[in-house]
Parts: structure tokens; C-alpha cells; sequence
């Protein structure tokens, strides 16, 4: 078995692409909305991107790539989830990845819609 | 490059970080893997602990496992928990259960940020006894319910698993549903104490697999600090990380400050520095030439034709060392075989190591009655060294917190590779 397909503690694998679907549901988030990093997350650097600690719920989160790191710190400064993605320069191929990726974090709490 | 192997070459502060904060301990358990009993009087002052916190609160430590020794008596104990959570670093704490009250047990149930861990060796007073001391079952069973009556949101009860209690996971299992709690399931390792034992105490290769697909029916909800990884070569990785975070992720604090690559491999050779030098801990974690060593890629050695090798990545580094097998070898419980075999090979002319640190109160140390499993084997190894413990990375770089179904708390929720 690869690295690539080892699971995750609780059984979520480190590949991205096999985040369990079943763990949000993704028409609840809305990328047109304006969201936030929540205000009980810490993010720490980390050469891969960074990691994100939610002192609520005390969840670790890794985000993978520092495009993505960006994205999470820009989203209070933008009017949308879309918007703050387009300004961290993500490719459109790679968009998709990041709207799952972003759901997840909505759904576990380190991000959140702002009004 | 894979989250995993970013890990393998280090983070800028540690995930999982245990400090012990006194060797004092009013047990004396057969496999303390840091041969506690006794006070040092070396042990950092509460203000240098208070100092430490600091520290780990600039380098975005967010939570600590706090053990020992019994942490809880340490007469500041509540004290630097106090301030360790108001300070942001939230605190895990192992104890066998003896300062925890009806007064403690509803404190605790009021203070957010802290999770306590209580130690059980055994579903019965009389396995667990054996291992832990007369009364040691009672005293955690008492704490367990001063919890539970203070509405303490679950706490966890930790399991070394031994020859002895391998039979016993469903009765854990049922003892962690009575008292609202979370299970958490260790390795034993050849650490401290527990290298004097652990021939006779270590799961034999029938009751691995038996704990093996345990976990895979009932793990779910079921803690390991990722201290089982060894096993994955079975089949079914477990989830975790897969990967010894010895000095990468991982490391411990001792009560003296000194500081190793992880809990179970307290011995010179796996010293990095102490916090009481210039830099504190952070220069030892981002500098010290030990630590800088351990996140230089692996070879694998000469488990790397092996096809299990991905999975297990050799096994525990202080498993190995304490039981005098070559690190880039395979681990002494390797599920096919070769630990074994490796160490019915050695022969008497490698010294295996032991740990100059043992605050073991004086005394004969009792002996382990084997109550279940084969004789030992201890001795019958070619005339070789008696074998000693292994096990290293009990503790989770990703260690879980409070209603987590894992003790790896890993995520991975982004893009990219």
C-alpha cells in the first residue's frame, strides 16, 4: 500500500480526493457567500502550507499547498469564496479540488460564512 | 510531495509534544517506560515551566500531553495547567487516577481545553494489579467515576496492551462505555521498566493479529496514537500516520528539561538538548544536530525490498534500539517474521542498550506473573542478552482531542499533493 493511500487519523485518507463525502454536505456551502477564517482557528506555517488548529473543537487541519494557505487567510478580505480563490491565483483546472477541499473546511468549522 | 513525507523531513514545531513533569510517581508499574518513582531534584521549577508554556505558545504548540511520573503530584500541578490552558496551549494528562477527587473532578469538568487520560492495564483489578500495584485498579476505577458523577465529557482510558489483556479488548471496551469514556490502545514498549518485562509481557505474533483485526472490526471509535502501525503490514493500513514522528513530529520533555526524540527512547543517544540551554526548546527543535539527523530521508535498510515497507516504514525506533536490533532493521514484532528472527540472531557480543535515566524507587521490582501465553523465551535467544523493549511513538503526532474518533486528528482537507 502507498503513502499516498494511507488513511488519515479517523480514517480519513491523506489523499485529498478521498475526503469522505459523506462528512458535509456540499450544498450547504455556498461559495458565493463571503466567508471568514474562524476566529478559534490558529494557522501555523509549515513548508507544505500550513496547519490550522481549532481551538473549539480542537481539530487539527493540514492545508497542503500554500495557494490554499491563501486563499483561507484572503477569504475575509473578499466578497465571496470564488473571489477569494481568483486572487490567490489558483488554477482553473485546480479549482474544483479547492471548492471540495474548502467545503470540508467549512463543514469542520475552520472556516465560516460572515455576514 | 505527499502530506506524509513533508512530515518525514520535519515541521517547524512539533504536532505531538509530551512533557513529563516530574519522575515522581506513587506506583511503581512493571513496564514505566520512563523508569519513574523517585523525584529529581533537577525538575524544572514552576516558573520554568511556566517559561516552557511560553515558548510553546510562540511556537503554535496547541496542545501538550502532559505525563510523568503521576503528573498530579507535583504540588503545582493545577497551577500550570491553569496556566498552560490560558495561555493557549490546551493539555492532555495521563494519571493512574490518585489526585482525582470528587473537588478535582468537577474543577475539571469546568475548565475547557483539557482532556484527561487514565491508565488501566488490565479489565480486571487483578490483571491490571499485576502490572500497575495492589489498588492501582480501584484507585483508577474511583477516578473514572468522580468524573463521570461531575459530568466530565469523556475522558480516556489508556491500555498498554500486554500477553495479559490482548484477550480482554471487548471488557475495555465495555468498562469505557460505563464510564462515558473513550478508549485509547498503546503499544508496550522496551522502554525504561519496560525493558525488563517486555519478554514477558509483549503480545505474542497470535495475539497481534488477534489485536490487529480487532481494531479493524471495532477501531473506529477507538484510539492508538498511531502506535500500532507495525500492524498495517497485515493488510488494511490503520488509520494514522504511518510513519515514526520520533524528532519530526514527535518528542518529549523530561522533568529535568532535557529534551528527546520521543517518549519511549529516553537514552543519551536520542538526547537533542534542554530547554534550560540558550534558545530553549525551540533552538532544540529547529537546530539541534540530533533532531536535524532524524529528518534525513530513510533508506529502509534492509527492510526496503520488503513489500510491507510503505506501510510500516521499519516500525519504532526505540523498540529496535532497546532491543539491540540495528535501527534500519525490521522491528522486533514485524508482523512476518523478521524481528524475530533478527533477534534470535544476535549474538552476545552486541551490548543492547539501556537508559542511564531510572528514578526506580529502591527495592526488589516485582515480577510479572505469566498467567497466560507460552513460557517465556527470555534467555533461549542463543545464549544472546536477555531482550529488551521496543516501542516508540506511542504518542500520536496528531494526538486526538475530545470527540474524535481517532487519536490522529489528521485532516487533510486541501488540494494539492
Amino acid at each position: 500500500m502507498s503513502t499516498s493511500a494511507a488513511p488519515g487519523p479517523g480514517g480519513a485518507a491523506l489523499d485529498p480526493a478521498a475526503l469522505d463525502p459523506a462528512a458535509f454536505d456540499p450544498a450547504a456551502f455556498d461559495p458565493a457567500a463571503p466567508f471568514r477564517c474562524s476566529p478559534k482557528v490558529a494557522v501555523r506555517p509549515e513548508s507544505f502550507g500550513a496547519l490550522v488548529y481549532h481551538f473549539g473543537t480542537r481539530r487539527l487541519s493540514f492545508l497542503k499547498t500554500p495557494e490554499l494557505v491563501d486563499v483561507v487567510s484572503g477569504l475575509e478580505h473578499h466578497p465571496s469564496v470564488h473571489a477569494a480563490i481568483e486572487a490567490a491565483g489558483v488554477e482553473q483546472s485546480q479549482r474544483p479540488a479547492y471548492l471540495r477541499a474548502l467545503a470540508g473546511l467549512a463543514a469542520n468549522g475552520t472556516i465560516e460564512e460572515r455576514s | 510531495m505527499k502530506l506524509v513525507e513533508h512530515f518525514q523531513y520535519g515541521l517547524s514545531s512539533p504536532i505531538c509534544l509530551t512533557w513529563e513533569l516530574t519522575y515522581a510517581c506513587n506506583l511503581a508499574c512493571v513496564h514505566c517506560l520512563s523508569s519513574s518513582g523517585r523525584r529529581d531534584p533537577r525538575e524544572l521549577s514552576t516558573q520554568e515551566c511556566k517559561a516552557v508554556v511560553d515558548e510553546l505558545r510562540r511556537m503554535q504548540v496547541f496542545y501538550v500531553n502532559i505525563g510523568g511520573g503521576e503528573p498530579t503530584v507535583r504540588p503545582d500541578f493545577w497551577e500550570l495547567l491553569d496556566y498552560s490552558i490560558d495561555h493557549d496551549v490546551g493539555v492532555k494528562f495521563s494519571t493512574n487516577g490518585i489526585k482525582l477527587d470528587r473537588k478535582r473532578a468537577d474543577q475539571l469538568a469546568r475548565t475547557d481545553y483539557v482532556d484527561v487520560q487514565i491508565s488501566l492495564d488490565g479489565a480486571t483489578a487483578e490483571i491490571n494489579d499485576q502490572v500497575r500495584g495492589p489498588g492501582s485498579y480501584a484507585t483508577a476505577v474511583r477516578a473514572l467515576e468522580n468524573l463521570a458523577e461531575a459530568g466530565f465529557a469523556q475522558p480516556k482510558i489508556s491500555v498498554v496492551m500486554t500477553r495479559q489483556n490482548v484477550d480482554q479488548l471487548d471488557e475495555f471496551a465495555a468498562i469505557a462505555a460505563t464510564f462515558g469514556a473513550q478508549l485509547r490502545i498503546t503499544r508496550l514498549r522496551p522502554s525504561g521498566r519496560g525493558a525488563d518485562v517486555w519478554d514477558e509481557l509483549h503480545p505474542l505474533p497470535s495475539q497481534q493479529r488477534q489485536l490487529y483485526d480487532w481494531l479493524v472490526a471495532h477501531g473506529d471509535n477507538v484510539l492508538t496514537g498511531d502506535s500500532f502501525f507495525h500492524l498495517s503490514a497485515y493488510g488494511e493500513a490503520l488509520p494514522g500516520l504511518n510513519l515514526c514522528g520520533a524528532g519530526r513530529v514527535v518528542c518529549l520533555i523530561d522533568p529535568v528539561g532535557d529534551v528527546y526524540a520521543c517518549p519511549f527512547a529516553i537514552h543519551d543517544q536520542f538526547l537533542a538538548g534542554n530547554v534550560r540551554s540558550p534558545g530553549g526548546f525551540g533552538e532544540v527543535w529547529q537546530n539541534s544536530a540530533l533532531f536535524t539527523e532524524l529528518r534525513q530521508p530513510q533508506t529502509g535498510g534492509a527492510c526496503q525490498s520488503c513489500m510491507h515497507y510503505d506501510s510500516c516504514q521499519g516500525g519504532c525506533m526505540a523498540a529496535k534500539f532497546f532491543t539491540g536490533l540495528p535501527l534500519d532493521g525490521p522491528d522486533p514484532e514485524c508482523v512476518r517474521g523478521f524481528g524475530e528472527a533478527a533477534l534470535a540472531a544476535r549474538d552476545g557480543s552486541i551490548a543492547v542498550p539501556t537508559s542511564q535515566v531510572d528514578h526506580s524507587r529502591p527495592g526488589p521490582r516485582p515480577r510479572v506473573p505469566v498467567t497466560i501465553g507460552m513460557p517465556s523465551l527470555r534467555g533461549s535467544a542463543g545464549g544472546g542478552p536477555a531482550m529488551q523493549p521496543d516501542k516508540a511513538c506511542e504518542t500520536s503526532p496528531l494526538v486526538g482531542m475530545p470527540g474524535d474518533p481517532s487519536d490522529s486528528r489528521l485532516r487533510v482537507p486541501a488540494a494539492g499533493s
